[in-house]
Formats: C-alpha cells, structure tokens, sequence
C-alpha cells in the first residue's frame, strides 16, 4: 500500500444523507472475486440509465468531477453492508478520501485498511464543502487537518494505529503476525 | 477494578483481549468463532495465498454458501447448471479454498446449509461469551446468544483467517431497555423497527447494544435473533442479549453445542455471562413495549417506518423527498391499503421456523391474491425439512406462494431473486435501500404475518385482521 501523508484535490460534492454501501456498489456486483476494476459499477444505479449509458446530470458523470480524489458526503456515510467492495470501488474510481459529519463504523474501518481516507468534519467545515462543490482543499494526515482555500482548518479524528500505517504506507496484517507468541500464549489459557 | 460492576459487553470482550488496547494501538482481539461465505472471502484467501499464510485454526472457522447461491431446486438438485455464471464461479471458488484450506464448508446440496445467521445458532456453534465474527453485517444476530458478534470487512476476513485475531478500538456500550407485554399483533420485528426509528439510522455508531428488560427476557431465541440482527440497521455493530433459560434450552443437545459433563461447566460459566447490578452504559434508551404496534418502513432506509395504520409524517429535507419520491408514496398517506405485487418471506431476520409457522398460520385455508409473488425461502434447509414435516410447505403452495430452496435470496437480489423496478415488496428482511431487491425495486419492511396479510389482500393489510 502507498503511504498516503498529504492529499490536495477538487471535491466531489453528495451532500445527500445515509448513503448506504448499496448504492456505492449495488449487490448485483458482489459475485467478482478480485478488488480491480469495481470503479465502472461505483454508484451504477444512480450513474447509468436502464440502458447502461451513463446520466450526464449525476456528480460523477460531470467532466468537473473527473480526476477529483476527495468525496465529500452527507451524514452517515457508508451506513448498511459491510461489503469492502465499496471502498474498493470509490478507491478504483479514484477517490482517496471521504469527507462527512458522521461515518459508518464498519465502513470507516475498511477504507482506513485500502488507503481510502475517512474525515469526519464539523457541521460548519461541512456545510462550506458542500456549499462549494468542486473547491481545492487539503487533507494532511500528518497533521490531521483539512485545509479550505478560505485558510480555514478543521481537525479530524483518525484512530493512531491506523494513523501510522497509512502514514508508513504499512499494513496490519504483518502486525498481527508479528503478535504470534502473544495469540499462543492466549489460546493456551482460553476457554470457550 | 476487578471488583468494579461490568456490563456483559465489558465481560465478554475483556475475556478476549490478547492485547489490550493503549492510546498508540488498538486491542487485539481473539475470535472464537469465524463464519464464512462466498461473497466475501474470495479477496481475502488470495491474500493468503499471496503471502504464503495457512488459516491459523481451520477448526475455529466454518463456511456456508448463501449469499449468491440459487433458490430453485432444479439449479440446485435437479443437475441444471447455475444459471448465473459469476455466482457458479464464485461458489467453486469457495470450494477449492476451503479445501485447500482445510476448512469444514457447508457445499449446495449440505442438508445443513442456509444462511450463515441462520445455521449457527441451529448447529450450536453460536454459544454464550463467545467472539464470532463474519464477513457480513447482520452477524449482530449472533449476539441474542450473549455472544459478542460483528461484521467485518474482507481485509479483516484475512487478519483472522492468518491470525485468529482483529486489531479493534473498544466500542461505547448502550443499553435499549425494553418493558412491557406485546399488544396483539405485534412481533419481535416490530419492536426491532420501533426501535431502530427511535435510537435513529447511525444513532448506535461506535457502540454495541444490550438490549434489556422484561420484554426482552419474555422473548424467544428465534424472536432474540431478529432484534439482534438489525442492530446494524440503527449503526451499532453489534447487539447483545444476556444468556438466560431460554437461551441454555435452545442450545442443549444441538449437534456443535457442549455435551455431557462439558454442557453442565458451559451453562455454570455461561451463567456469569450478565450485567452486574450497578454497572452503567455509557448510553440507554427506554421503550415501552405495550404502545407499539405493526411497524412497516415507506422509505429508503429501515428508520423510515410508521406504525401500519399512521400517516407518513412530512418533512421539509430535501433528502426525505427524494426518498418519498422513489417509493412512490407522500406525506400524510397511510400504508394501509397500499397495491403490492411482491411478497417475500426469508432472510437471517425472519428466515427462521417460527416465522415460517406465524405467517402460516395467516395463510392458512387463504390464497395469494392474484397478480401477487409471494416468495417463500426458507433460512436453511433444516428450517425448510421441519416446516415441511410440518406441512407448512402445503399451506404455502396451496395458497399459491412459491416455494423454494435456503438462502438469502431476494434480500439483497444477488442471485437473482430480484423485485422489478417500482414493483412494491413487503419484505420481511433488514434494509430497504434503494435498489436494494433490484433495481428500482420499492421495499416495505414488516413482520412476517403482515407481510402473509399482505400477500393475501394484494395491497399492505393489517396483521391484526387474521388473529
């Protein structure tokens, strides 16, 4: 995984509430078995007509959105399944960060763990992000500030360990391994 | 400390840190129990794979397939091939990985398979105190056994295929207590949607509920596991009921639960599984289990319900319009009368015998009113061999449903089992996101006898006709 320390990007603006992971990546496309190219289907039911051709009017289709690396969400963000498919499929898109008031637990989880960015935001930082589509901001993860072009900064919550590994570019699975004797030890006194 | 009152939620996670959490690092958190499936394990054995890992204890892991898998027999028994060829790929895949794993695998034609949710408390391997985790969001069903179970990402799939552990931060903890005695018609999904309404869609994030009272201890292990199982839907990973006589019944003499002279240590030791008088959470909530009535949603995700004779509320969010508007319905309409053309019974919140039995009884000597689909999956293919032993099956054909083979089946539409665009479903399952049966399908959460009341009216009826 690539360390991510410090991310400069246009947003993407869906200011609309509990976006669930069904619409990130609707259930039909769960029977892959690779994390690859899920990018195509990211919001399919509200990207692409019956037809499959995409909706010129939809936030993603809109030639302002292309190459923008920072989603900025309504509250509750990621609410529902626990498919990693969805940060899988906003990471292939292109997104790097997802910026809300509120995050869904199990989906703040698998974003942190695929370089996709969790930043939860004050009401105030939230409504100017969203009352400017499309503005230059920065995230800085060292810092765990988020930068608005009008200088003004919000600090975010980020879990420490999940920090550092993203900040290191290291994963926690070799953490976990590296915790072997301690897991024996464990298992030799447990009951259950 | 050690003589500090602890919440069961406290009791059982502490009995399972390897490591305790420190401001730099979260805890790591052993797993007694890892169910798996096929939808979302492919990712994470390449995982393994691609370092070289073995699954640390194949003996602590168990998988079924159900998420993707047909519902009609001839796919299944009758040697059609499956018709949807991602799905047929992905379960051989799950197949030669848990072989090659070494892991015990519930294959399509296991007279034990079904839903994930559904076959671990119907096996036994559910058990109080225990850590059970799985790739899938409603393993908070497990927690009606006092367990402490939570649905995880496939990068967390691999951690506890490689390590038998999670790196988790403790979450707050929450009690829903719940008093009062059931009015007449109102079940334990009712309760379940009331509450989810009153607590709110993300009202649980970052805790795990302990859902309490008489009410509650008043329930059934079946009745236990719908509550849990859409703790999720109100944001809390997991939900927790206190083990109890109920519970120790259900278990004894299933095939994977403690035997013998072991079963009588379990149930002493599963008895300190409570919250100690005195000890406090760091949220509750009080609901009062006399005022509810019938609950079904009208909108877009499961907060979004009314009582079944009320009047969808109004609101001036942009948000809630848009949802009113791909449902189809308005402000101040009531859901009582509405057309629907799907029914569906099934999925780990209401897949179980006692469900099955309750809406049954509904159906009974009635038919499906025409032009309807009513959609009978049964949790497992225990759940549908007893219901058929029962001649439950013959009620539900008779009557014209369609009956057919355990899965999750039109729940989410992966295998698809799918609800047309703007058709209305009343559903018996856990989310009516957008989509979510297939697209531009027009969920309504219930119970099942008012999703049996339904199917027989054609248009959303009150249960409390047919007691």
């Amino acid at each position: 995984m690539d360390p991510i320390k410090t991310l400069r990007s246009r947003t993407v603006v869906m200011p609309r509430t509990n976006i669930d992971t069904d619409q990130i990546i609707p259930g039909r496309f769960l029977t892959t078995t690779t994390k690859e190219g899920l990018g195509a289907q990211l919001f399919a039911d509200w990207r692409y007509d019956a037809a499959g051709a995409p909706i010129p009017d939809f936030v993603l289709n809109r030639p302002e959105s292309q190459g923008c690396a920072i989603l900025v969400a309504g509250r509750n963000v990621g609410c529902g399944s626990s498919r990693e498919h969805a940060p899988w499929a906003l990471y292939d898109w292109g997104f790097r960060a997802v910026v809300s008031t509120e995050i869904a637990d199990i989906f703040r989880n698998n974003s942190l763990k695929n370089g996709l960015l969790p930043v939860i935001v004050d009401e105030e930082t939230h409504g100017w992000l969203v009352a400017n589509p499309g503005a230059e901001i920065t995230i800085d993860l060292e810092s765990t500030t988020l930068r608005l072009p009008t200088g003004r900064t919000a600090t975010f919550p980020v879990e420490a360990f999940a920090r550092y590994c993203l900040l290191n570019g290291i994963d926690e699975t070799g953490y976990l391994l590296g915790q072997d004797a301690k897991i024996a030890a464990f298992e030799a006194r447990h009951v259950a | 400390m050690s003589n500090a009152p602890r919440t069961l939620f406290e009791k059982v996670w502490s009995a399972h840190e390897v490591v305790p959490e420190t401001p730099d690092t979260p805890a790591v958190l052993y797993v007694d129990l890892h169910l798996t499936h096929e939808v979302t394990s492919p990712q994470a054995f390449a995982m393994l794979k691609d370092r070289g890992l073995k699954v640390r204890r194949p003996d602590r892991t168990f998988a079924t397939m159900d998420h993707a898998t047909p519902t009609d027999r001839a796919q299944i028994f009758g040697g059609v091939p499956i018709r949807m060829e991602s799905a047929a790929k992905q379960i051989a895949m799950l197949e030669r990985n848990c072989a090659e794993f070494g892991i015990e695998l519930l294959k399509l034609r296991d007279d034990q398979r079904g839903i994930v949710h559904i076959i671990g408390p119907e096996l036994g391997l559910t058990q109080p105190g225990r850590t059970i985790v799985c790739g899938d969001s409603h393993t908070s069903t497990h927690g009606a056994f006092g367990a402490l179970a939570f649905g995880i990402g496939t990068t967390e799939v691999g951690h506890v295929f490689a390590t038998q552990c999670l790196l988790q931060r403790k979450p707050k903890t929450f009690a829903v207590n719940v008093e009062g005695a059931f009015g007449p018609g109102v079940t334990a999904k009712d309760l379940i949607l009331a509450i989810i309404n009153a607590v709110g869609v993300s009202g649980g994030t970052g805790s795990v509920f302990e859902y309490r009272g008489s009410a509650i201890r008043a329930l059934s292990m079946e009745e236990r596991m719908t509550v849990c199982n859409m703790s999720i839907e109100a944001g809390a990973r997991a939900g927790m009921i206190a083990p109890d006589e109920t519970t120790f019944a259900y278990l004894k003499g299933r095939p994977r639960a403690p035997q013998g002279a072991d079963w009588d240590r379990a149930v002493e030791r599963w008895r300190t599984l409570v919250t100690d008088p005195g000890a406090s959470f760091d949220r509750e909530v009080s609901i009062d289990a006399s005022k509810l009535r019938p609950m079904i949603t009208y909108g877009t995700n499961p907060g979004m319900s009314v009582g079944i004779d009320e009047a969808i509320p109004a609101s001036g969010d942009a948000v809630y319009a848009k949802a009113l508007e791909y449902m189809g319905l308005s402000p101040g309409q009531t859901m009582l009368g509405q057309p629907v053309q799907v029914v569906f019974l099934g999925s780990c919140t209401n897949g179980r015998i006692s469900d099955l039995r309750a809406a049954a009884r509904v159906l009974k000597g009635r038919r499906v009113a025409s032009g309807v689909h009513f959609l009978v999956v049964p949790g497992s293919q225990q759940v549908k061999r007893e219901a058929e032993a029962e001649g439950l099956d013959r009620v539900f054909i008779e009557a014209g449903a369609d009956w057919r083979e355990s899965g999750c089946s039109m729940c989410l539409g992966m295998n698809g089992d799918t609800v047309g665009k703007g058709a209305y479903c009343v559903s018996t399952s856990n989310r009516n996101f957008e989509g979510r049966q297939g697209v531009g399908a027009r969920t309504l959460l219930a119970s099942p006898i008012t999703a049996a009341a339904s199917a027989v009216q054609g248009r959303v009826a009150d249960p409390r006709e047919y007691l």
